[in-house]
């Protein structure tokens, strides 16, 4: 499990690997927002949630199509699936990889972007914390996703539709524990339910998509 | 440990690529897979690997394919090296290493690759990358090797070293079959010549999609 991740990481890192897009991307979006909108602090304030939230979703996006089409054409895909380690961990420790090269980075920059959207005070903190709990289950989703679409050429794009409509919960709760928060009102019981589904994403998702990949590999 | 095949089917896009087959094979023997092109001789390595789905009976000692532990017993290298090119030779192998176990630096050089070993995977040419592929199979240290065309792209001195590792494997008790049309040196080597299953069309709800 450990060389898996390890190899992971450090392709991401490589050239062409893409960690850096993600954020890259995610930059662009939010600072577009404030020219799209105007200089209207108070309305810039009452978006900023919903709009860091819908980007960072966004942002998940881009480096998924890869997540097992890259292995499925070296042929590396079979051999993981013949190696001792059980394909639900493999796709387990994919996800993770995923989102240690763009989730993660995406929820250390949020805070610093908020400010360019005039977050209110109160919201730092639970936007970092329903970031920190949601964005699992958007690479964990995103894994799912990506391998009904391993063996498909452009499947980018059809990944892209089949898994958006998968991200709303996640989006709902994390931007509204969020909003909340900014807004003075209780996060807590929307972070609980993100938290909720989250776990729940990273229980279920392993196992539907080694399925998926199993079926696939033929 | 024997090797025991029998009455093994199996579909492929809804046609019936092998049916009814069966063999047996011993320990330290090697069987040449041979037959025209889409004769069913890479299904048949993709489904002993335990890839593809298939009917019927295929025993390795008391283990039976289906098994949670027959992906223990069996390596397979087919026609894609997986390989990264973007990691070097070395952290190609290390990687494999930590997968399956092994030591990835003595098994450089049972294909000859320690001069490439810092060398990006990407920058070797198709036999490099061939010779890296089949060095998985001594890695791993597996009882059962499927080779799917192992000697493609490969030069003479390579296929000789492939040769040689094949009948190292063989005379160490290990089983493999080989998928070829060249002729390979090999020394305890059976030939199963396999023909065109009488064509019918397979029931397509039967083809096991999830099996």
């Amino acid at each position: 499990m450990r060389a898996l991740l390890l190899r992971d990481l450090r392709l991401a890192l490589r050239s062409g690997g893409g960690a850096g897009l993600g954020l890259a991307f995610f930059l662009i979006v939010v600072m577009l927002v404030p020219f799209g909108i105007g200089p209207d602090t108070a309305l810039l304030a009452r978006v900023a949630p919903g709009v860091l939230w819908v980007a960072a979703l966004l942002a998940c996006l881009l480096s998924l199509d890869r997540l097992f089409q890259a292995d499925a054409e070296d042929g590396s895909l079979d051999i993981i699936a013949l190696s001792p380690l059980p394909l639900e961990a493999a796709v387990l420790v994919k996800a993770l990889a995923h989102w240690l090269t763009t989730g993660l980075p995406l929820v250390v920059a949020a805070p610093v972007l908020a400010v360019t959207l005039n977050l209110p005070s109160g919201g730092y903190g639970w936007l970092v914390a329903s970031l920190l709990a949601g964005t699992p289950a958007l690479s964990a989703l995103g894994a799912f996703a990506a391998s009904l679409t391993v063996g498909l050429r452009r499947g980018g794009l059809l990944l892209s539709l089949l898994v958006l409509p998968l991200y709303i919960p996640t989006l709902i709760f994390g931007a509204r524990c969020a909003a909340n928060a900014a807004s003075g009102q209780p996060a807590l019981p929307a972070f609980l339910i993100l938290a909720g589904i989250s776990l729940a994403t990273l229980a279920l998702a392993p196992f539907a998509a080694a399925a998926a990949l199993r079926s696939q590999l033929r | 440990m024997m090797l025991n095949v029998r009455d093994l089917s199996c579909n492929r896009g809804g046609r019936a690529v092998l049916a009814g087959l069966g063999f047996s094979l011993g320990s330290g023997q090697a069987l040449l897979l041979r037959g025209p092109n889409g004769v069913g001789k890479s299904t048949l390595l993709r489904a002993l690997a335990g890839l593809v789905p298939c009917k019927g009976e295929v025993h390795l000692g008391t283990i039976a394919l289906g098994d949670s532990v027959w992906a223990e017993q069996v390596v397979y290298a087919g026609h894609l090296d997986a390989i990264k090119p973007q990691l070097s030779v070395a952290e190609n192998l290390r990687f494999w290493a930590g997968v399956f176990g092994g030591d990835a630096d003595a098994t450089l050089d049972a294909f000859d690759l320690a001069p490439l070993a810092g060398r990006l995977a990407g920058d070797c040419s198709a036999g490099q990358k061939r010779r890296i592929g089949l060095a998985r199979l001594v890695l791993a240290k597996r009882k059962l090797w499927l080779l799917d065309e192992p000697s493609v792209a490969l030069d003479s001195g390579a296929t000789a070293l492939l040769c040689r590792q094949i009948n190292a494997h063989c005379a160490s008790g290990g089983l493999a079959i080989i998928a070829t049309h060249m002729p390979l040196a090999l020394n305890t080597a059976e030939t199963l010549v396999l023909s065109a299953p009488t064509a019918r069309m397979a029931d397509p709800f039967l083809d096991g999609a999830f099996a």
